[in-house]
């Protein structure tokens, strides 16, 4: 009898120990529930191409848990499976620029549809999705139809932070070329590179040898090459008042016939049409390296006394200033091309970095109205650097708004 | 005259300006179609423009070999190079528009192969990949001599400036090369941090420059302030 009891108390035992493991795991992986408050709306901020769904995350999301995404062009039918999302992937606040930073994105999980059966989405008639959600042997369905067409969108909100920045800086920009115009003496820090040249077209005529003046290898729609031109009919004037020469190579022919009409309006600003010769502004070809072994060999033959190298370059440029610096030329460089930059500076007597170059044409004319918008440079980035400042101790006493604030999508 | 040089100009700079401004704000696809269409032009622009490159390189070769100016007998050489690839270009034209009429496939085995399929294995392809292509290359690799020349020009200790750029060089191409890491690995970690560092504050503070500035220049176009691209500054 004894025996019998013991027998029963340990097979009790047993499954009372095999049945609190299983109760465990059942408390660990809760019933699948279904999928809440499911929504398909356009997605803001696009061009009109997709929709966005949106559902609410569950507790029952895990690992092999998958949100299965229906798609019909009619609330009829016929459904076809479209997409399958693993319940732990795919929020909100994976896509912020459609839905900003706020916490309460992780909380809901966001699929764009772009197509349907591999084709695109129909703008005219509405798209109709249903949801579901499987763990692989259950699966429970979202009860009700999310139904959207989509739009293109006239203005993206996610970049309204650098609208407004630009609209503050033009702003400062504009106030201080009014001041200009009330003629205020607007003081301006030297930029020694600009500063010199008026020395080397001196010395370029002392010598009696030519000015080399190269664009860059970007075509006029390039902020640089237009910065480029516009320093080039500076230098050109002054050029045409030494009784100089200069010389134009061109890799662009559309740059080359700007450089002609602005080398010759030069020359007749400084009443000396006669000195003006075409052939100096000449286009060779819009090969890089072609261009490179060109240049080169002007100034071994004709060996310049001075070489500009203004506008935007890429590998060629160290090939063409070192080539200048070892034939004796003084030679003063303006790129905004970030990565040549060392190049130039190690080649060239002066270097104009970035904005430099864009500033160049102001410098050199002296025009109050052009002073003015190179303060209102100044002062802009003296904001950047206070915004700088600002947000480099707002984020380390751990304050991530500031840098929400400037973040760019 | 005035107004075609300067007056209109002037107002196309301003619209579209203006319109390309706020196109970086339209995520509209009429936006996105508006760029494509102005890419357009740019190329049909630069399409024309090579007739313009053409004469201007003409020309000058054709005043040098005709005065006899030093080094004019390489000029011969930009007629001799344009005349055997344009022949070159237009057999292959010639023969694909005789297949054509004829109703015949084209032979992609022929010695000039064919412009639809490919130009691999023309001669046209040949001579650019053996002559010009090789040319190309040949200028590029001299770019190590180069830079070596202008690293010991730079490097020479004549300031505290050069001084660290001398250093930061040293370190920067020591952890470059497999030894580097072998001397110790405190070698390339202090190159990480010089590249991360130092060299990216470096380079964001031009480029946050540059952003201004091309702004601010973009805003003097735009307004008309700055018109020397126009020809003359007034």
């Amino acid at each position: 009898m004894n025996c019998h009891y013991a027998r029963s108390g340990l097979i009790t035992l047993i499954i009372v120990l095999l049945a609190f493991p299983l109760a465990v795991l059942a408390q660990d992986k809760p019933s699948l529930m279904p999928p809440q408050d499911f929504i398909a709306f356009d997605t803001p901020n696009d061009d009109g191409k997709s929709i966005s769904l949106i559902w609410k995350a569950s507790e029952s999301d895990r690992e092999g848990v998958y949100y299965i995404i229906y798609a019909a062009t009619s609330s009829k039918g016929p459904w076809k499976e479209q997409y399958r999302v693993l319940s732990t992937t795919r929020f909100k606040s994976d896509a912020p620029q459609y839905f900003g930073l706020s916490k309460d994105n992780e909380k809901w999980h966001f699929y764009e549809v772009t197509d349907i059966n591999e084709n695109p989405l129909s703008i005219t008639t509405p798209t109709y999705f249903k949801l579901a959600v499987t763990d692989g042997t259950n699966t429970i369905a979202f009860p009700g139809i999310a139904l959207s067409m989509p739009q293109g969108n006239w203005f993206d909100t996610s970049k309204i932070n650098v609208l407004v920045f630009v609209i503050v800086f033009s702003f400062l920009v504009m106030y201080f070329i009014s001041l200009a115009r009330k003629n205020l003496n607007l003081f301006i820090r030297h930029i020694p590179g600009l500063d010199a040249i008026e020395e080397t077209i001196g010395r370029a005529t002392e010598m009696g040898r030519p000015i080399l003046y190269l664009n860059g290898l970007l075509d006029m729609s390039s902020l640089s090459t237009i910065a480029s031109t516009s320093i080039l009919g500076k230098v050109a004037r002054k050029v045409a008042n030494y009784d100089s020469q200069i010389k134009v190579p061109c890799y662009d022919p559309i740059v080359m016939s700007v450089c002609q009409e602005v080398v010759k309006e030069s020359y007749l600003e400084a009443g000396r049409p006669d000195a003006f010769k075409e052939d100096n502004i000449f286009f060779i070809t819009n090969d890089q390296f072609a261009y490179a072994a060109a240049v080169d060999g002007i100034i071994v033959r004709h060996k310049p006394a001075a070489n500009l190298y203004m506008g935007y370059y890429y590998a060629e440029s160290l090939l063409i200033a070192e080539t200048g610096a070892v034939s004796g030329a003084m030679q003063i460089a303006g790129t905004d091309s970030i990565t040549q930059l060392p190049f130039f500076i190690t080649t060239c007597d002066y270097t104009l970095m970035g904005e430099e170059l864009y500033a160049a044409s102001a410098y050199l004319s002296r025009e109050p109205l052009q002073l003015g918008s190179l303060k209102g440079q100044d002062f802009g980035k003296g904001f950047i650097i206070l915004m700088l400042v600002v947000g480099t101790i707002v984020s380390t006493i751990g304050y991530p708004f500031f840098v929400n604030l400037v973040r760019t999508f | 005259m005035n107004i075609f040089r300067r007056t209109i100009p002037l107002i196309i700079a301003f619209c579209l300006g203006i319109v390309m401004i706020f196109r970086y704000y339209v995520p509209h696809q009429s936006a996105e179609d508006l760029l494509t269409k102005y890419g357009e032009w740019v190329r049909i622009i630069g399409g024309f423009s090579i007739v313009l490159g053409l004469y201007s390189l003409f020309f000058t070769h054709y005043t040098k070999i005709k005065r006899g100016m030093p080094g004019w007998g390489y000029s011969i050489f930009v007629f001799i190079g344009f005349a055997v690839m344009v022949f070159l270009g237009l057999i292959k034209e010639f023969e694909t528009f005789l297949s054509i009429i004829s109703g015949k496939l084209i032979d992609v085995t022929s010695p000039f192969g064919s412009w639809e399929k490919s130009l691999t294995g023309t001669s046209y392809d040949w001579i650019y990949q053996y002559i010009f292509n090789a040319c190309g290359a040949t200028m590029f690799s001299i770019l190590a001599f180069y830079i070596a020349s202008a690293a010991y020009r730079t490097f020479r200790i004549r300031s505290v400036e050069a001084t660290i750029l001398l250093l930061a060089a040293v370190i920067i191409m020591i952890a470059r090369v497999p030894i580097g890491g072998l001397i110790s690995h405190w070698i390339p970690d202090l190159a990480d941090w010089i590249m991360e560092v130092p060299n990216l504050a470096a380079k964001r503070g031009v480029l946050l420059g540059m952003c201004l500035g091309s702004i601010s220049t973009a805003l003097r176009i735009i307004f008309g302030i700055e018109r020397g691209y126009l020809g003359g500054g007034e």
